[in-house]
């Protein structure tokens, strides 16, 4: 009996299909969902979202949300979801640097020290899953 | 009677201002299309965040969050949600006429104003302003929104005000957009009763785990809820004048046609008047000139 996810940004439904497992990075470590799982509603940290179809895994990288396991229906609700496919490495580690120099060059507005902190976690998510992904690929 | 001059004068005036309304009608079009799409994206994000809420109503307690804080209502914020820009027909209207009937309703309303008319409607009526947004993208982002949705909430969490409303043109279709009222804060949450929202649940709570807790796990989701609510509504508001704009300016290219027509058809009466009385002076002429 599969599990049927929904992976819902403000944006975008990003994923939506019928799956065997799904291994999320739950804010207390990583999960994993089977069919028949007891309802469940977790915070979720930034990390690889794993989805396990007929031997088959996709990717993708959440960054923060939540997760609603109620029967064989699993919603997530998370800022921002890609997959892993779309990732840009190299992107993802010039905002690194550029989060990291506004960051400890200081002088900045509350809001805007919050936005590069928010930047730069994004940017370390961003580039752990992607390079993972690399490296297994090859 | 104008000149036929003058009526071939005006109808070249109108033929300007038809292709000005036509331009403006297709660039409505194609952002109307975009933020159609947008305002349907972003729609389940909202429903799945309070069906997941109304899990966590057993635990919503104002000792965990300060945004359950029920007080008696002295102050109500409200947050007001319209276009940078007219030319959209009276849907700006209809917002701020909205807005300015519940802040009667409630004494010492203060208002956030969200887009250009929004600001200058309660600029003139000299309304109490605590903060004021304009100049939002077409495609609106979270981050352009929260700054919103972080005055409301430190508001109400400081006590300045006891509720905070939305008032916004909500999307329904490109023809209908209907302004509507939105409490955003405190939440209040029902609890599922049976024959809820969700009537194909079976009747009895399911034994929701936790991670890491309840009270974790709802002040995520709380803050989530006012940024996503505000998020949505400024998406409603987007779609609406896009559709409303478009909607107006194709009225006015139609109203523009049935006025060439209308003046085109005055010119050639005016024609041929000038031509038959032509006609009847040479006529005239000539009888007199064969008869001398």
């Amino acid at each position: 009996m599969p599990i049927h996810i929904e992976v819902i940004t403000p944006e975008r439904k990003v994923y939506e299909d019928d799956v065997d497992m799904v291994i999320a990075p739950g804010s207390e470590g990583y999960l994993g969902i089977l069919p028949h799982h007891a309802p469940l509603l977790t915070a979720l940290g930034g990390g690889e979202f794993r989805v396990k179809k007929g031997g088959v895994e996709e990717v993708l990288a959440v960054y923060g949300g939540f997760m609603d396991v109620r029967g064989d229906r699993v919603v997530v609700l998370t800022e921002a979801a890609e997959h892993v496919e779309e990732i840009d490495v190299a992107g993802a580690q010039e905002a690194r640097e550029r989060a990291q120099q506004a960051i400890r060059t200081g002088g900045l507005s509350a809001a805007d020290e919050a936005r590069a902190r928010v930047s730069l976690e994004r940017a370390l998510v961003r580039i752990r899953v992607g390079q993972r992904r690399r490296r297994r690929s090859e | 009677m104008p000149s036929e001059r003058e009526l071939r004068r005006r109808v070249r005036s109108v033929k300007n201002i038809q292709q000005v309304t036509q331009a403006m009608q297709l660039v409505a079009a194609s952002r109307m299309r975009r933020a159609q799409a947008a305002v349907l994206a972003s729609r389940p994000y909202e429903d799945r965040l309070r069906t997941v809420l109304h899990e966590l109503a057993p635990f919503a307690d104002p000792e965990v969050s300060p945004l359950l804080a029920q007080r008696e209502v002295r102050r109500v914020g409200v947050v007001a949600i319209t276009s940078d820009r007219g030319l959209v027909g009276a849907l700006n209207v209809n917002v701020i006429r909205m807005a300015l009937r519940f802040a009667q309703r409630h004494e010492g309303a203060s208002f956030i104003a969200v887009g250009r008319k929004a600001v200058s409607a309660i600029r003139r009526l000299r309304l109490p302003l605590l903060a004021e947004f304009s100049g939002l993208g077409d495609r609106p982002t979270t981050v352009e929104t929260g700054p919103i949705s972080r005055i409301a909430r430190d508001e109400f969490v400081g006590g300045g005000i006891d509720e905070v409303h939305l008032v916004f043109p909500r999307f329904v279709n490109t023809l209908r957009q209907v302004p509507t009222t939105l409490r955003i804060l405190p939440f209040r949450i029902e609890p599922d009763t049976a024959g809820g929202p969700r009537g194909a649940e079976p009747p009895g709570r399911l034994q929701y785990l936790f991670e890491p807790d309840p009270e974790t796990v709802l002040n995520v989701v709380l803050p989530r809820l006012i940024e996503v609510s505000v998020y949505q509504a400024v998406l409603e508001a987007k779609a609406s004048e896009q559709s409303a704009r478009m909607v107006a300016m194709r009225n006015a290219t139609d109203a523009a046609a049935d006025l060439i027509d209308e003046i085109t058809l005055a010119a050639n009466k005016a024609r041929q008047t000038r031509i038959t009385k032509e006609m009847l002076e040479i006529a005239s002429g000539a009888e007199a000139l064969s008869k001398g």
